[in-house]
């Protein structure tokens, strides 16, 4: 390596030239970005009772109108602003599941009709809880609306997140998805105390785990001098593969991003975050920041370390399967069911991970297919759980759910077809999920992997089954929760989210297609 | 003088830092350790711009800072909050989500 010693004359005589930027291909990104300030402007200047109002309006014209942009754009294939930012297939295709998981996820965070107070939102996120104003606060019409710029903004670092074609852009999209979703999570409007809890433990992990991501793409520099993924991977196929930086690079980025997608074992804040968060941030974070994270996860395991595959595949097959042991044996054990779905989480990770390390085309068509099922059905399930109450709140403790399903059948009825579908039955969007990315991994000669997984759903599906058995066959308790049936926008939440669910298990085809042509367009390099 | 001394330098900070955030238990050192990663990522970025005789790694380490000032932001609001309702930032103290 040569040590530049005219470094400073050098840095005289370069000239920055200023990069061409296509601002139409940026346009899903660039409107939700808008959106994000214009609610922060809203947010200044408008009355409380009016931004109540507009706010969720904007935000979800903000999506719709992203939406349309993807729709628009497809078929692009290029690397834009100077090899900032790709946008190719599966960019969009996967900005197009955020934008509608969040769309979902902005008509739970909007219900106000929960209880005789407001939402799920705090009405002010300052007060202390014990203090004098602390019930008053709960009880307030008021709503801390800063909630949907904050979730906005995340949306944008989300997209950005899986377009990144550059280290450097991925580690700030990394924190502009995470550094609101930190503060969402302590926006819970009751258990104050849990929530703030929840917000301080995602924020001291999360930015611990960042601070290995940028390492790892400093030692990235080092060892390509360009944090491009294109030119990452010129250099891992040139300059030989035994550098002690390459190693580096890869193993420190795949820590922040294994924290990310909550694999196991830096999965230890999930649980918790999932618990404590108000119900339509978990929704929100469940599906949204999964596929984010899996973007990226692909995008670097597969263009940048692309030619590192038969190195990086036995972490990663270690990786998999610890992640689906811990999250299905630690699920058995729970009995909060926020927890419960958390544990939950992490199992599904694993399994997409399994349908990371087929490393194959079918790998990266399964795992966004799995995606897409997997967040549908898991927005639907939070969804409901935030219909079951007590007079403090959600009644999330499992044991109250006891003979829910005599008391109030629908309900009952439709969790549990969501869990059938999150343990992976036939005719459910779970089974349809699963078999793709198995099937792609049994390709990709991971088929001890596949094993592996189908016993873990199996361990998996007896949690769910649990679940059912409590709510349809026990006696109900005579003091138990109440099912609310006023707030509407939660129950279409949930009513799409199972529609989805049933229809992609049943007529799968349509969207297998779509992902099918994004997947084996590729990545842009 | 040569250039990899300041990558173990670096090295030598992040081990600090992350022994700092496994072993303090007030939130604020635990934060400052955060924070102590991040410059020795910086520190890497500026070694690794002058090995390279490029200019990128420098302008890196100043999107680390933005990055790192926002996150202080955000993470003194949130360890703020939890002392007012607490009187206490040490990170054994919230224990209410478990098992």
């Amino acid at each position: 390596m040569i040590v530049a010693d005219n470094h400073l004359l050098l840095a005289e005589t370069q000239k920055i030239t200023p990069p061409s930027i296509e601002y139409s291909s940026l346009s899903p990104l660039l409107i939700v970005f808008a959106v994000a300030l214009v609610g922060v402007l809203v947010d200044a200047f408008a009355t409380r009772s009016t931004r109540r109002v507009i706010q969720p309006i904007l935000a979800g014209a903000g999506f719709v109108g992203a939406l349309v942009a993807v729709a628009v754009l497809h078929g692009r294939h290029a690397v834009l602003a100077s090899g900032a930012v790709a946008i190719d297939a599966p960019t969009l295709f996967m900005q197009g599941t955020i934008l509608v998981f969040a769309l979902l996820s902005v008509l739970l965070v909007a219900e106000r009709r929960l209880d005789s107070s407001g939402g799920a939102i705090v009405a002010s996120a300052a007060v202390t809880p014990g203090s004098k104003g602390s019930t008053a606060a709960r009880t307030s019409e008021d709503v801390q609306t800063e909630a949907y710029p904050l979730m906005v903004f995340s949306v944008t670092g989300m997209m950005l997140f899986v377009a990144s074609n550059n280290l450097l852009v991925m580690f700030v999209a990394l924190e502009i998805l995470s550094l609101p979703l930190y503060l969402l999570a302590g926006l819970a409007r009751r258990r104050r105390l849990l929530s703030q809890e929840a917000a301080m433990k995602y924020f001291l992990l999360g930015a611990f785990s960042s601070a290995f991501f940028i390492y790892g793409v400093a030692f990235a520099y080092g060892f390509a001098g360009s944090v491009e993924m294109g030119k990452v991977a010129d250099a891992v196929g040139t300059t030989g593969k035994n550098d002690i930086y390459l190693y580096l690079a890869v193993a420190l980025i795949g820590v922040g991003l294994f924290f990310k997608i909550g694999a196991a074992p830096f999965h230890s804040w999930t649980p918790d975050v999932y618990q404590g968060s108000p119900t339509p941030v978990t929704a929100f974070m469940a599906a949204g920041t999964k596929v984010a994270a899996f973007g990226a996860l692909l995008r670097v395991f597969y263009v940048a370390f692309g030619g590192l595959r038969w190195d990086w595949r036995p972490v990663l097959w270690g990786v998999a399967i610890l992640t689906m042991v811990v999250g299905a044996v630690l699920a058995l054990t729970q009995r909060d069911i926020k927890r419960m779905l958390a544990y939950s989480a992490i199992a599904h990770a694993g399994f997409l991970l399994v349908g990371v390390a087929a490393s194959n085309t079918d790998g990266l068509r399964g795992s966004m297919f799995y995606l897409v099922t997997y967040g549908f059905t898991t927005i639907a399930a939070f969804a409901v759980i935030s219909l079951v109450r007590t007079g403090d709140g959600e009644a999330s403790d499992l044991s109250q759910w006891r003979g829910l399903g005599r008391t109030s059948p629908l309900l009952a009825g439709t969790f549990s077809f969501l869990l059938l579908a999150l343990a992976g039955i036939p005719l459910t969007s779970g089974f349809t999920g699963k078999f793709a990315v198995f099937q792609a991994a049994i390709e990709g000669d991971a088929t001890p992997l596949v094993i592996v997984a189908l016993v873990c759903s199996a361990i998996a599906a007896f949690f769910y089954v649990r679940v059912i058995v409590l709510m349809f066959f026990s006696e109900p308790l005579t003091e138990g929760p109440v099912v609310v049936t006023r707030p509407t926008l939660t129950f279409a939440t949930a009513g799409i989210g199972a529609a989805a669910t049933l229809v992609l298990g049943v007529a799968p085809q349509p969207l297998l297609d779509l992902a099918n042509t994004a997947a084996s367009s590729g990545f842009v390099r | 003088m040569n250039p990899a001394n300041y990558l173990i330098l670096a090295a030598l900070l992040f081990t600090i830092g992350t022994v700092g955030v496994l072993v303090r238990r007030n939130a604020i050192v635990v934060f400052m350790s955060i924070e102590l990663m991040l410059n020795a990522s910086n520190l890497t970025l500026v070694t690794f711009s002058r090995i390279h005789g490029t200019l990128d790694g420098q302008i890196m380490a100043f999107f680390v800072m933005v990055v790192a000032a926002a996150e202080v932001v955000i993470g003194l609001a949130i360890i703020l909050s939890i002392f007012r309702t607490r009187r206490s930032a040490s990170v054994d103290d919230v224990n209410l989500l478990k098992y």
